[in-house]
């Protein structure tokens, strides 16, 4: 029966050696542990809350490098398009210019060979007006010398110019 | 830290060493085994601490005995008095009757009585200062780990490590859920007796000195637990709680004139420190005079005959080593039970109001 019975000494005991590790451990031991578990778990939810919001932040940023990247992509299309215009309407406009220019040149040359024509023309023909004249002279100083065929010319000369009178008052 | 480690080592080893220390219980009286004495003798208090019987010697602590009694007033002396003489200063030891085992001395006519207080350090004390201060090294020592050091520091490894996980386990499985909103308050206290019991049962588990004790399995100490668990339940009761015991929201005619329903309530209140001391004491009662009943199976068939002695050891060892694994679970769910129990009386104490409307 003495198993079933509490003996108030060891009663006592207890309880004192109880309270003094209870005390003890209050003061330093579990306190000091609980809360640095409680503090190790919320620096864990906020580094998983930190992490997650990083990584959305990181997925908004790709996003934006994205758009960024397609952007300056349509840009440097848009660029090129407008240099290959430039480029194009540049030279159209040099070859039209290079046109103008090689007709003008052709035209004035063309002038010029025509005005050098025509000056040669003009020089021949004086020459040639000369040249007849000369022989036209010499012809008639030949003819000329005889005292017969000066007066038979002057006739026939003058009958010439009659004729020639005649002519225009008829009509 | 490194003592802790093999503190912490040996505890769980012992289910192998279990068999063969326990076998050195009960030295080599081979002709007449009284099983039910060896087992008595262990599992209850004793003025001494009886290690271990080298051929016909006895080591044993001698341990002091404190008395005060109202025929000699305080009394101090050794225990190791009574190897040589039955009797010191009138008090002796009792063979029998109500006292056996306990020290007595004798009344103006002639009858066995006890000294008015006994608080004589004896095996079951001892074993408790032993595993106090084990327990505060233990803790102490954990909670060093974490001076210096911050929340975002790495996790502990190793023995620290295993704590942490316990107290975690203990406090979100156990104490959280069963207290309620105010639980904070009562986890130092919750989680000393969770260790100090799961110490106490794992020490008792340990087959030579400083363990081997039968301390929880002891009823003064399991009554003791539960006291300090009546104090944290009753004391820090909120005015709801002892609304519900006095004028519970019953009809009028169970309060009054006769107050029924207050008496059961009361009597509620004075069962649950008894619920949480006989499940406690009995189940590591059971355990220690479980296995010392395998061992002792050794002795008993070696005294009938030899071969079959021989036989029965293998089974006996077998056993044994089957219940010292089955009781360090015991030791772990006594524990854990006796800690859950608590909690549930400590959250019936703290009802919230308006919300246990009927």
């Amino acid at each position: 029966m003495s198993l079933l019975l509490p003996d108030a000494g060891l009663l006592f005991w207890m309880l004192l050696a109880f309270g003094v590790v209870f005390a003890v451990l209050y003061k330093y031991g579990f306190p000091v542990i609980t809360s640095m578990i409680d503090a190790r778990k919320k620096y864990i939810d906020d580094a998983l809350k930190e992490a997650k919001e990083a990584n959305e932040r990181i997925a908004d940023i790709e996003e934006q490098c994205n758009g960024l990247v397609e952007e300056a992509r349509q840009k440097q299309m848009e660029i090129l398009r407008e240099a290959t215009a430039a480029r194009e309407q540049i030279m159209k406009e040099a070859r039209e210019k290079a046109d103008a220019e090689t007709e003008k040149i052709i035209a004035e040359a063309k002038r010029e060979i025509e005005q050098q024509r025509t000056d040669a023309m003009n020089a021949v023909r004086e020459e040639a007006a000369k040249v007849a004249v000369a022989v036209a002279e010499k012809i008639l100083r030949k003819e000329l010398a005889v005292k017969d065929r000066q007066q038979a010319y002057i006739e026939k000369l003058v009958d010439e110019v009659k004729d020639g009178i005649k002519e225009s008052d008829s009509k | 830290m490194r003592l802790l480690r093999y503190i912490m080592l040996m505890l769980l080893l012992l289910p192998c060493s279990g068999a063969v220390a326990a076998s050195s219980h009960d030295g080599g009286e081979a002709q007449a085994v009284d099983v039910k004495k060896i087992i008595f003798d262990h599992v209850k208090d004793s003025y001494e601490w009886h290690i271990t019987t080298v051929g016909d010697t006895h080591v044993t602590l001698p341990l002091p005995i404190i008395l005060y009694s109202s025929r000699t007033g305080w009394v101090v002396f050794s225990s190791s008095v009574f190897h040589h003489a039955d009797e010191y200063n009138g008090f002796r030891i009792s063979r029998s009757g109500n006292y056996e085992g306990k020290i007595v001395e004798l009344d103006a006519y002639g009858n066995e009585r006890r000294p008015v207080l006994d608080l004589s350090l004896t095996k079951t004390v001892v074993s408790v200062f032993i595993i106090s201060l084990l327990l505060i090294l233990i803790v102490v020592g954990t909670a060093r780990w974490y001076r210096n050091r911050k929340p975002s520091d790495e996790a502990p490894r190793g023995f620290v490590g295993v704590m942490e996980m316990v107290i975690i386990m203990v406090v979100e499985g156990v104490i959280k859920p069963n207290v309620g909103s105010t639980y904070k308050k009562y986890v130092p206290f919750l989680l000393t007796v969770f260790f100090m019991i799961f110490l106490t049962n794992l020490m008792g588990l340990l087959p030579i000195f400083p363990g081997g004790a039968n301390v929880t399995g002891n009823i003064s100490i399991a009554l003791a637990l539960a006291l300090c668990t009546f104090v944290a339940v009753n004391v820090f009761g909120n005015k709801e709680y002892y609304k519900e015991i006095f004028w519970p929201d019953v009809p009028v005619w169970l309060k009054l004139p006769v107050p029924l329903m207050p008496i059961i309530e009361l009597v509620g209140v004075m069962v649950k420190p008894f619920a949480l001391t006989i499940r406690l004491f009995a189940n590591i009662l059971a355990g220690h005079t479980a296995l010392l009943a395998f061992v002792s199976i050794i002795f008993v068939t070696m005294a009938v005959n030899k071969y079959i002695g021989g036989a029965m050891t293998a089974v006996s060892v077998f056993f044994t080593i089957f219940m010292n694994v089955l009781e360090l679970l015991v030791a772990f769910i006594q524990a854990f039970v006796f800690t859950m129990l608590s909690s549930v009386f400590i959250g019936l104490s703290q009802p919230e109001h308006h919300k246990e409307k009927h």
